[in-house]
């Protein structure tokens, strides 16, 4: 019976049938999903961090409300994102209750910090961007409600990658200082981005099974791939270079080329050990602590309302 | 831990004429709170002109395992559909 059920339903995914919360699905796709969802969930989340440390120092009115804009964008993709994971049931609680203790991850680029304003710029047009290339094929992903926060969420997400490309731009056409600001921040930032498509193929082994459940459709190396290719060509847009010496178009292969990637210092900061993994998670956690007597107040003034309804 | 707040259900009407469809879901303490919230998560780009919200445990849904019972006696009733009946092509604008 059970085997049954399985061929069901992956002939619903070959046929390219969305799956939707009450219907069968194996166990090991609900948790895959829950896992992915959850993660992707907490990054936003995080990634409202690094970011919030600027919009008190932002240069101007504009670029202060389109920071603030932006990051309240990031709130909003978490929301989604979690009520898509809470259809499968897991409780939000739950959920932040994993991301407090550690159990649960998030993207290990929101572990690093962010030294200057050109970094906005860097993490909107390179972390944003990279979030992007994952996040469009995930709008076909085949549980329906993921699929239906991303689309949502991509909507909103490609002026992010805008606006920090104009941030870099402005600051590429400026005086000396904040040309090399711009490319003091392109150096810091460039590795790690490539980094958020994940281990390599050959080191991501649970890639297969999710592309036979079309929660992915392409692996970590051919996104990174197609990263790597359109920000070579952009950044030369921009008068400034990426950091590494191997980058060069390759005619045969018809990509660019690039040069080896540090995956000590990944799997060193996915473990807890980057240069702020302790201060993201300890803000997380003050601000869900310091909100407690907001969301105790609310549930009591509810519940009284309701009772003084009943009276009258 | 705290209780949580109750999950809502939220449906925008995106313009004036068209009906409220529902766009997800989210957490608040009572309808008004609810409102409120989804006000800044559901339509910080112009995408709405009217919220309804409705406590997610008051939805009742059909069971997607019944859907071939609930739905095949549809299946055998083609003449529902206009396509169903040849008129003589000079029978215009039917």
């Amino acid at each position: 019976m059970e085997k049954n059920l399985e061929d069901i339903f992956q002939d619903k995914i070959d046929r390219e049938i969305r799956i939707e919360p009450k219907d069968w699905m194996p166990e090991k796709y609900r948790q895959t999903l829950i896992r992915q969802i959850s993660q992707h969930a907490h990054s936003e989340i995080v990634g409202m961090l690094p970011e919030g440390n600027w919009i008190t120092r932002a240069p101007s009115l504009r670029r202060k409300s389109i920071l603030l804009a932006k990051v309240q964008d990031e709130a909003g993709h978490g929301l989604y994102l979690y009520s898509a994971a809470e259809t499968l049931g897991i409780t939000r609680d739950e959920m932040y209750e994993q991301l407090h203790s550690g159990r649960a991850k998030y993207s290990s680029i929101f572990n690093y910090p962010t030294l200057s304003w050109a970094d906005m710029g860097a993490i909107g047009w390179l972390v944003d961007g990279a979030a992007i290339m994952n996040q469009v094929p995930l709008c076909r992903a085949s549980f329906g409600p993921y699929a239906r926060a991303m689309v949502r969420v991509c909507k909103e997400e490609s002026f992010h990658q805008r606006q920090g490309f104009e941030i870099l731009l402005t600051l590429s056409r400026g005086n000396e200082a904040q040309k090399n600001m711009a490319q003091d921040a392109l150096n810091r930032w460039w590795w790690p981005s490539i980094m958020m498509f994940g281990p390599t193929d050959d080191e991501s082994p649970n890639t297969i099974q999710s592309m036979r459940w079309k929660i992915k459709r392409f692996t970590n190396d051919e996104l990174r791939q197609k990263f790597v290719d359109i920000c070579a060509d952009q950044v030369k847009i921009l008068g400034l270079t990426l950091p590494d010496k191997d980058l060069t178009w390759n005619e045969t292969r018809g990509h660019y080329d690039f040069g080896p990637i540090n995956w000590d210092e990944f799997w060193q900061v996915v473990s807890g050990n980057g240069p702020c993994n302790r201060d993201r998670l300890n803000a997380r956690k003050k601000a869900w602590e310091d909100g407690a007597w907001v969301r105790e107040a609310a549930s009591a003034y509810a519940e009284k309302k309701k009772s003084e309804q009943k009276v009258a | 831990m705290n209780k949580e707040w109750p999950l809502w259900e939220i449906f925008i009407r995106s313009r004036q004429g068209l009906d409220h469809k529902h766009v997800g879901s989210l957490h608040a303490a009572d309808a008004q709170m609810a409102i409120e919230n989804a006000r800044d998560v559901y339509t910080r780009r112009m995408e709405g002109v009217s919220i309804w919200v409705v406590e997610s445990k008051h939805i009742h849904a059909s069971n997607p395992t019944e859907a071939g019972e609930l739905y095949d006696p549809a299946n055998d009733k083609a003449y529902r559909h206009p396509t169903f009946y040849d008129l003589p092509d000079e029978v215009k604008h039917m």
